[in-house]
């Protein structure tokens, strides 16, 4: 291999399901669990460097993340794009594709679901809905599909290319708010509402609140914000988990990323499976793009997201690139986020330390899978 | 004429941040480690060199404080990928994610507010005329009235091409990226080559993000490298892994951001967002249009283990 591909290291092995259960006992929950818990101290730290209280400040936190059914909806809302564009990065990772172009994806995927979105008036959500999420999807697999073809045909480094198309993508957006997708008389960098029919159900006012008045319960719930992409993530991630683990296809991504050498060998085509690994991947991170502008925000902004593509990569690797692994990894980063975002409120910390832990994370998972490969000598 | 002389000098304004991250990246690649992070090193150096320089007045502590943030990353960075094994763009991105935080967090809690950033600023770095060669029509005013750090940033050009090529440290270096098995029966120790020339990465990221705050804006904002790290990457793709090819690389790049900035202020047609994403999209024209397999270290992101 040349270029700048990357070998799979350990933590990428063919298949998760095939270690012993301890081990994936271990890798799965247990070093996760340290490394979540290590990157809170560190950050608690800083915090009190930075002259913070930092067990008020993460009590406050923890409050914003799991203390109320208002707050518990708030993780669950910003889980749903992490767990989406989480899994598509999963699938670009496990070809030993770094695609880091998630951002760029995820608007890409935003704009196509505005375009559609604002056409759909009085078709039947049935419809419409589908209809902008494909939408989505398909441009981010088309914007995912640019560093995999350059990859495949030019040997690019698909790190480079997809690194630029998230700039790319954010400017084209911008100037398609400020112009040609501009609302009509708006004052605000900002498209059109989209249609009534293309925004997603919300869980409680569209689906719980009928389903229970239906069978008799005569209840008042809250008009939660939490939407069905949370069930349309979770879905996709069980789709996921069986594409990766039990096609053929999900073999070739796997085996192209374990060992391009002996893939070629039993001739599965590297460049095929490379772009197909991408569409996915891009598509994934499209349509987590397209599940935030159908469910909480529901038109097109300049820089609707603080970076849910750049923390997706974050998400996928806690989990060892496993689907079935990024629901709860995509949990715990969505209440990281939400957590955080209540605290900036309560006590005047700004929401960028969830960047912070972030990192702090992922280099302490690394830091610990490689205890074990050291005291093995490797 | 005097339009393309002025451009020229924005390139040797805007081309250095790129070329100190690039030389240094040169380094870590030539030694088989690629560097992702570079772009939080240089956020970091950005972040650091600004606020030295704006609590002390002096641009020694600023630049100071910006090698010594990058030198803890970077030890970081080659303990977890050399030492450790662990895999070089996960910690890269890692170590992007973890910058972009606690330089905003740290910004925002010093000298800024949650949602409101106050505008603070310094003076830049002073230019330094050279008596004499500054006079030189044309090229005396691009090349020679610059500050001290695009002096030094062009002389580390020959100065990294004579360490790789023509000393003992640089074969080494060589033969660690491209043959670390051989390197290390040839008595050569991989990690210790590796440690120092990510280190030199880090160092040079530092200082390039440095640049950026204390010589060029007089300020820090929030991510205000915005991919020039990532570019940087593409810089030494595009120079093939040579200092020369670098400079090249690094000034091109650096006269396409000005040329965009020229253009932006010049009131042209094309909307603004179009030629502020054109450094990118040049970006990937670049490293698609130089196909660059051959001349990759041939052990570059590949742990070694001994």
């Amino acid at each position: 291999m040349s270029g700048l591909t990357v070998r799979a290291s350990k933590p990428f092995a063919l298949s998760a399901l095939s270690h012993p259960w301890s081990q994936l006992l271990w890798d799965g929950l247990v070093l996760p669990a340290l490394a979540v818990g290590s990157g809170l101290v560190v950050g608690g730290i800083i915090l009190q460097l930075a002259g913070y209280q930092a067990l008020p400040a993460f009590s406050a936190m923890f409050t914003g993340a799991f203390g109320t059914v208002l707050s518990l909806s708030t993780t669950l809302l910003r889980a749903t794009p992490l767990i989406l564009a989480g899994l598509g990065m999963a699938i670009a990772f496990r070809c030993s594709m770094w695609n880091i172009g998630a951002e760029g994806q995820l608007y890409a995927g935003a704009i196509a679901a505005t375009f559609v979105g604002v056409r759909l008036e009085g078709w039947p959500p049935l419809l419409a809905v589908p209809t902008v999420l494909l939408a989505a999807f398909a441009a981010g697999a088309c914007w995912g599909f640019i560093p995999g073809i350059l990859r495949v045909r030019l040997g690019a480094s698909e790190v480079v290319t997809s690194i630029m198309l998230n700039y790319v993508g954010i400017y084209l957006t911008s100037y398609l708010v400020t112009g040609p997708m501009r609302e009509p008389g708006g004052t605000f960098p900002q498209s059109s509402p989209l249609a009534a029919a293309a925004r997603l159900p919300r869980v409680v006012r569209d689906v719980l609140a009928p389903i229970l008045n239906g069978l008799g319960f005569d209840v008042q719930l809250p008009n939660l914000r939490l939407h069905i992409g949370i069930l349309i993530a979770i879905g996709t991630a069980i789709i996921l988990h069986f594409l990766l683990f039990r096609t053929t296809l999900g073999y070739q991504i796997r085996a192209v990323g374990y060992n391009p050498v002996a893939a070629r060998h039993a001739g599965i085509s590297q460049g095929r499976t490379v772009v197909l690994a991408m569409l996915i991947s891009g598509g994934m991170a499209g349509l987590a793009g397209g599940i935030e502008i159908t469910g909480p925000i529901n038109r097109l902004l300049q820089g609707f997201s603080p970076g849910y593509g750049y923390e997706a990569i974050a998400v996928a690797l806690m989990a060892h690139n496993t689907p079935l692994g990024i629901l709860l990894s995509g949990l715990v980063f969505g209440a990281l986020r939400s957590g955080a975002e209540f605290m900036q409120l309560r006590a005047s910390i700004p929401v960028v330390l969830v960047f912070m832990i972030q990192g702090l994370v992922i280099l302490f998972i690394m830091g610990y899978a490689a205890r074990r490969l050291l005291r093995t000598g490797g | 004429m005097l339009w393309v002389r002025l451009l020229l000098e924005a390139a040797f304004r805007l081309g250095p941040p790129l070329l100190y991250a690039a030389l240094g990246e040169t380094f870590a690649e030539r030694s088989g480690i690629i560097n992702i992070g570079i772009e939080g090193l240089m956020l970091t150096g950005a972040f650091l060199g600004f606020i030295g320089t704006f609590s002390t007045g002096s641009y020694l502590v600023g630049l100071g404080s910006a090698v010594a943030g990058a030198l803890v990353l970077g030890l970081a960075f080659a303990f977890l990928t050399i030492t450790v094994r662990a895999n070089q763009i996960v910690v890269g991105a890692a170590l992007n994610i973890f910058s972009l935080g606690i330089t905003g967090f740290f910004f925002r809690t010093s000298y800024g507010g949650l949602t409101t950033v106050r505008a603070i600023s310094i003076e830049t770095l002073p230019l330094l005329p050279i008596p004499l060669l500054s006079d030189i029509p044309f090229l005396g005013p691009v090349l020679f009235q610059q500050s001290l750090l695009v002096y030094l940033a062009l002389l580390l050009v020959p100065l990294s091409f004579f360490i790789i090529h023509r000393t003992a440290l640089g074969l080494a270096i060589q033969a660690v990226g491209e043959y670390p098995r051989a390197a290390d029966t040839a008595g050569i120790n991989v990690y210790r080559i590796r440690y120092l020339c990510t280190l030199i990465g880090a160092v040079l990221a530092g200082i390039g993000g440095a640049f950026l705050s204390i010589a060029h804006t007089g300020t820090f904002i929030e991510n205000m490298t915005a991919g020039r790290g990532f570019i940087a990457l593409a810089v030494v793709i595009l120079g093939r892994w040579n200092p020369y090819g670098v400079l090249i690389g690094a000034l091109t790049f650096g006269a396409s951001f000005a040329l965009q900035l020229r253009l932006q202020t010049a009131g042209t047609q094309v909307p603004y967002q179009f030629l502020q994403a054109l450094p990118y999209i040049v970006t990937i024209l670049a490293v698609t249009a130089f196909r660059s397999r051959i001349a990759a270290p041939k052990a570059l992101a590949v742990p070694y283990t001994g």
